[in-house]
């Protein structure tokens, strides 16, 4: 049974959807713990404090850090295998093009493996940023995660990496909520327009906000 | 109406096909797309040409043989088949690019004619019911929900032309399964075989080689139809309904 439900095109499917729809609700939770940043160094660093401490005393030291960890990287994980899978299959099933064409579908819809792929690219080198600390632009300072994010977003090529990536976010979350709701069978003529919004409103507000972030310390407002 | 035509011309699976150009003059605003490649038949054949190939039975738009991409749409510009596509719908002068359905579980054939018997399969899978039927009967003796069976009937419209195959960009054959899914899934006859049906007709689905569903929604654009693409989403309930419900 397991086997056939990822050997199938509509099992591998429910997979990205599903793992799509638990990244989406890690990058909620993510944006809201970021938006502390406005409050100052002081409630930023406990707030990273608190993570590693997060879940005590049941979990021991770092543990529901960890734990929170494997998911997501099962989630990237199973969500990117799925989605190559997928699209080398869509590919070969549909081998000649017509020679008359006209672009169809949303920009959204067209870019979704390009924007996988940059997401995916994004997601490597924001660890290496601002958790080891590996390609940190300056001296990366463990336990101090205020003034790693200032000195990032204070490179140019911090910040465009960054901005691209989160429109590039915007636009996978803007057509991947929604074909998610379709993929798992939860949509329908009714609840279309309801679904369409919630698509865009999450789009925006997680775009907008996690951009808020780079351009903050670009004006000053976070130093 | 004087119109240029660039049309897919291929000798046999074989062979590499190319668009070859044709001029057509007399075209009447009246005559269906058919009757138009009609004439050019006619003319190709005094010339000792060889007339295109294209399917085509009805010319009702009830049977689901016609096919064809024109100038990049299936079935062309108007939401109905190829058979009740008009020539009003195009100007004189026009240039019209004339192309097979391009997949590739439906390789061509001969010039615009594909193959289009992996749709039989997916049928045969579970795209019916084993009850045996024998003559019509009687219509009270299985009452369905109205909605039901407006729901049904919705999903019977499918005559299987593949058109949605032909407009999907990953040549997925999802909108035609599901239309076959639902159709029978919602009604009391169709429910014995309700799980295994939509398990079966699915693996069949991917065996065939089409693509997988990327929700582009061009399959419900393409339609003649009007098979909404929430089809596909009512599909995706029952399939994952049935893997929980049967162990196999
Ligand atoms: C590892 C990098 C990623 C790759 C390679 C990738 C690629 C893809 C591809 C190719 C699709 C299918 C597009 C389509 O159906 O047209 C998809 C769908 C989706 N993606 Fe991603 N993606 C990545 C990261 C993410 C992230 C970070 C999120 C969370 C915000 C996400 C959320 C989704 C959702 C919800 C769907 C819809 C699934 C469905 O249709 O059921 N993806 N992704
Ligand atoms: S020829 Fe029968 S539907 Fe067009």
């Amino acid at each position: 049974m397991a086997f056939g439900f990822w050997q199938s095109t509509l099992g591998k499917k429910i997979v990205m959807g599903v793992t799509g729809l638990i990244m989406i609700g890690y990058l909620c939770a993510h944006l809201l713990g970021n938006m502390k940043i406005f409050f100052g160094p002081g409630e930023f660093n406990a707030y990273g404090h608190w993570l590693r401490v997060m879940g005590a005393p049941v979990l021991h030291h770092e543990w529901g850090l960890w734990i929170a960890r494997i998911v997501l990287l099962a989630a990237v994980i199973l969500h990117a295998v799925s989605a190559y899978q997928l699209s080398r299959r869509d590919i070969k099933a549909r081998p000649q093009k017509y020679v008359h064409t006209k672009p169809r579908m949303s920009y959204a819809t067209r870019t979704m493996r390009w924007g996988g792929v940059i997401l995916g690219l994004f997601i490597v080198w924001h660890i290496l940023d601002l958790t080891t600390g590996t390609t940190h632009s300056g001296g990366f300072q463990e336990g101090h995660p205020y003034q790693n994010v200032v000195d990032t977003f204070s490179t140019w090529y911090g910040n465009v990496i960054y901005i691209v990536a989160m429109l590039a976010m915007g636009m996978h979350v803007r057509h991947g909520f929604w074909s998610a709701a379709q993929t798992l069978g939860a949509g329908n003529h009714t609840r279309d327009r309801a679904l369409k919004a919630i698509a865009n409103a999450l789009a925006i507000v997680l775009t907008a906000g996690f951009i808020s972030i780079p351009v903050g310390v670009m004006t000053g407002v976070v130093s | 109406m004087k119109l240029t035509l660039r049309v897919w011309r291929q000798k046999n699976p074989d062979t590499p096909g190319a668009m070859a150009t044709y001029e057509l003059d007399g075209v009447s605003q009246d005559m269906s797309f058919l009757e138009m490649l009609d004439v050019l038949n006619e003319e190709l054949i005094v010339k000792g040409e060889e007339p295109v190939a294209f399917d085509h039975d009805c010319r009702e738009g009830i049977c689901g043989a016609c096919s064809l991409v024109i100038n990049g749409d299936a079935h062309g510009p108007e939401r109905t088949t190829t058979c009740q596509l008009h020539m009003r719908s195009f100007r004189d002068g026009d240039t019209i690019d004339i192309e097979p359905w391009r997949a590739s579980a439906f390789p061509v054939i001969k010039d615009l004619v594909v193959d289009r018997s992996a749709f039989d399969r997916v049928i045969q899978a579970g795209g019916f019911i084993t009850a045996p039927t024998g003559s019509a009967p009687e219509a009270h003796a299985t009452p369905v929900p109205k909605a039901d069976a407006d729901y049904a009937f919705e999903h019977a419209e499918c005559i299987g032309c593949g058109a949605c195959v032909a407009a999907c960009p990953n040549g997925a054959a999802m909108l035609f399964t599901s239309a076959k899914v639902n159709h029978l899934n919602v009604l009391p006859q169709g429910s014995p075989e309700r799980e295994t049906r939509v398990l079966d007709m699915v693996a069949q689905m991917d065996a065939e080689g089409f693509g997988g569903c990327t929700l582009a929604g061009e399959c419900a654009t393409a339609c003649p139809k009007g098979i909404p693409l929430f089809s596909i989403t009512a599909m995706n309930k029952e399939w994952l309904r049935a893997s929980r419900k049967v162990k196999r």
